[in-house]
């Protein structure tokens, strides 16, 4: 170590790995997984939250993780997204690619993806 | 991406319950749910709740499980790491709790009242990784001190902080360094860290050696610039096999990233550090004692003056301090000494690392600000005393220290407040008693170790403190006169003055104490010749209550000295004759009492 910007490249590094830890994110992604969400595709939703988060670097804004059965099995997958200071939203019926979606245009744009809440859903 | 990190506790009381097989199983049960690329199981130091262990934490969410088994591993990976649903039996759940609350970590009792700087580190990073150490700010410190700071301003800091030593004595740290770095007669200087933990029950400095080792590594070498040394010395006892491996481990990865060797961050600074190993005597602890003994001399304290900051290893000035006392020097550095300065009493600042034993609830480490009361301590972080029984007293400063009394509970912890009651902060070990603890049966105890630990060198340790315990044998075996109680008084005092090192100085210490706060206690064995708590065998006898003995025969069959025997009377209602033990040939074992189930037998 030869200099002070190694020390903090390091720590830079790190810093995001271990955030977790501190179990405070700004964002909170909540993928339902319980046997009505895993039967209706919710573990490849959680795989693309998992890798969207991760490849859009926000893993020190966002965390992901799993819940139990939230009671609306019928819209199963459910994906709900909490943050500090406003309303969570609440997204259904998911897949893949949605996911992919959400990833890119709320989570990281700040843009609720409208057509994939439950609201949208119920006036169809 | 890693989605969820599993804390397992790898210190080293969930370690002999099984923790790193609980590892082993976590992994391979990740993999075979194939979710080995999600999860993250990272071994950690303590987290303090020893008593609880294995201890192991889920994040995000901060599940906190207690009591976890290998047979317990597949649920919490299916259960919780797959479906997301916390296994609630496992969850830790405070006594006054109602049973579905999931607490997580820090919203325990427990924890709430705590402050950790110095154990900060301690069951949050993976202490064998160096780069989690720098990611929670690590080696911050020490570059800041070798680019920002002259060594005259880093021991001002370590002034103004009021940081005093946490090994014992409670010398202030900054003017150790000061006389150490005024010192400029030596042909070179060192910086040495005590980690020879010898008090019964005081665990913290190796806590923090197994959860926090680069910590201790860090503040070494800004204490080497501060008194112009590039060489260190940790003296840490062999019986903490887990702390030298963790803290080879650090040593090695920190050398690697020229974090310690020569030209440190390029400003031309050297500090190296090595290890040695004690055997466990205890004096090793005393600080000429450890030197001489890092010398690779028969570990024996010499007169002081000349201090160590004087004269110390090898003859050269050197600084040393205590494990728990390097472990708040980078945080002081990073944070100001102003930050550090608003916790604590006035003449105490900081915090103190506890390591809470004996007659409590939650047995483990806990660290929190200088002048928290001993109620505070025991009652809300502790949990109280288990089984509903009475809080007597509680020991402080191990064989150095005195008892604290149920009376002056609400004495605000702080060095100075514990001299005054005529006990001493010591490393941290508390250690709580309750109504069954017999008084002078402690100060036994604690002399006995001191009588085995004393190193021999000087005449009032020596034969002192080995006459002293004779006398409380006579006591004990119920030969005691009054007079014995002054007899003691007068040889604690010699022994006090006369001794060579802080052992003998302070071994009389908790006869003194228990005499001075349970001399009541003390009569009633010399006069009454019987023990209030029913410990001192040859001060009570087992007695059965012919009335409520129904006759079955457990307790004699159970005796392994034939002293239980029939008698001829039948007690109103029962059928059977009821027995009675014969005094002479009773061994005193307890062992009839335990297989009572009428609960007819008792000690008088």
């Amino acid at each position: 170590m030869k200099s002070l910007a190694e020390l903090a490249a390091i720590r830079e590094k790190m810093q995001s790995k271990v955030a977790l830890r501190e179990g405070e994110a700004s964002l909170r992604v909540v993928v339902g997984m319980a046997t009505c969400g895993i039967a209706a595709g919710a573990r490849p939703v959680l795989n693309a939250f998992v890798d969207g988060v991760n490849n859009a670097n926000l893993t020190d804004k966002v965390t992901v993780t799993q819940t139990g059965c939230i009671g609306i099995c019928q819209y199963e997958p459910v994906v709900e997204v909490f943050e500090e200071g406003k309303d969570k939203v609440t997204y259904v019926k998911l897949d893949a690619q949605k996911a992919a979606e959400i990833v890119e245009k709320h989570l990281k744009g700040g843009n609720v993806v409208t057509e994939y809440t439950i609201g949208a859903y119920k006036k169809d | 991406m890693i989605r969820s990190h599993v804390l397992i506790c790898g210190g080293t009381g969930c370690t002999s319950s099984n923790s790193l097989k609980i590892q082993e199983a976590m992994n391979n049960e990740l993999t075979a749910m194939g979710l080995e690329n999600e999860v993250k199981v990272v071994v950690t130091g303590c987290f303090g709740l020893c008593a609880l262990g294995p201890i192991m934490i889920v994040y995000p969410e901060g599940t906190f499980y207690s009591n976890v088994t290998i047979a317990d591993v597949h649920e919490i990976v299916e259960e919780h790491l797959l479906k997301g649903r916390p296994v609630e039996r496992l969850v830790y759940h405070e006594e006054n709790e109602s049973k579905h609350h999931a607490t997580s970590l820090s919203e325990t009792t427990f924890y709430k009242k705590q402050k950790r700087i110095a154990l900060r580190n301690c069951g949050v990073i993976n202490p064998e990784n160096i780069d989690e150490y720098i990611a929670m700010d690590g080696y911050q410190a020490l570059g800041k001190v070798l680019t920002e700071m002259t060594p005259d301003d880093v021991i001002q800091t370590i002034l103004d902080s009021g940081l005093r030593g946490r090994g014992g004595g409670g010398f202030p740290t900054g003017l150790k360094w000061k006389f150490a770095s005024g010192n400029r007669g030596g042909i070179k200087k060192f910086v040495a860290c005590n980690a020879d933990e010898g008090d019964p029950g005081a665990f913290m400095d190796r806590s923090i050696l197994e959860g926090d080792p680069h910590a201790v590594l860090e503040a070494m070498a800004i204490a080497g610039y501060a008194i112009g040394a590039d060489e260190g010395y940790i003296y840490v006892r062999a019986e903490y096999p887990i702390a030298i491996k963790r803290l080879e481990i650090a040593i090695k990865q920190a050398r690697e990233y020229g974090l310690l060797g020569t030209d440190i961050f390029g400003t031309g600074f050297n500090f190296d550090i090595q290890l040695r190993f004690g055997a466990g005597a205890f004096v090793c602890g005393e600080e000429t004692a450890l030197m001489t003994s890092i010398e690779g001399n028969r570990g024996e304290p010499r007169p002081r003056p000349p201090f160590p900051a004087v004269k110390g290893l090898f003859g050269q000035p050197t600084v040393l301090n205590n494990v728990e006392t390097y472990a708040n020097i980078c945080q002081i550095i990073l944070n100001g000494a102003d930050w550090f300065k608003t916790m604590g009493t006035e003449k105490s600042k900081g915090t103190k690392v506890f390591a809470l034993g004996g007659k409590i609830t939650n047995t483990g480490l806990v660290e929190v600000p200088m002048g928290t009361t001993l109620r505070e301590v025991i009652e809300e972080i502790g949990g109280g005393i288990p089984n509903g029984k009475k809080f007597k007293a509680a020991q402080t400063g191990g064989p150095s220290g005195g008892c604290i009394p149920a009376s002056l509970i609400d004495t605000p912890i702080d060095y100075d407040n514990l001299i005054a009651i005529g006990s001493m902060m010591g490393s941290g070990g508390l250690i709580v008693m309750d109504e069954d603890t017999c008084m002078v049966d402690l100060a036994r105890f604690f002399l006995d170790f001191t009588v085995d630990e004393s190193c021999g060198k000087c005449t009032p340790c020596r034969v002192g403190t080995r006459r002293l315990l004779e006398i409380l044998d006579k006591i004990i075996a119920g030969n005691g006169e009054l007079e014995d109680l002054d007899r003691m008084e007068e040889l604690a005092n010699y022994i006090k003055s006369a001794s060579l090192c802080g052992l003998g100085q302070t071994a009389p210490n908790p006869v003194l104490s228990t005499i001075r706060y349970f001399r009541d206690e003390y009569v009633t064995h010399i006069v009454d010749k019987k023990c209030p708590a029913g410990v001192c065998k040859n001060l009570l006898q087992f007695k059965i209550d012919l009335d409520k003995c129904i006759g079955c025969g457990m307790c004699a069959k159970n005796c392994p000295a034939d002293a239980i025997i029939r008698t001829d009377y039948i007690a109103p209602g029962h059928k059977l004759a009821s027995f009675e033990i014969d005094p002479k040939k009773c061994v005193k074992c307890g062992a009839c009492m335990e297989k009572c189930k009428p609960h007819a037998i008792y000690k008088d």
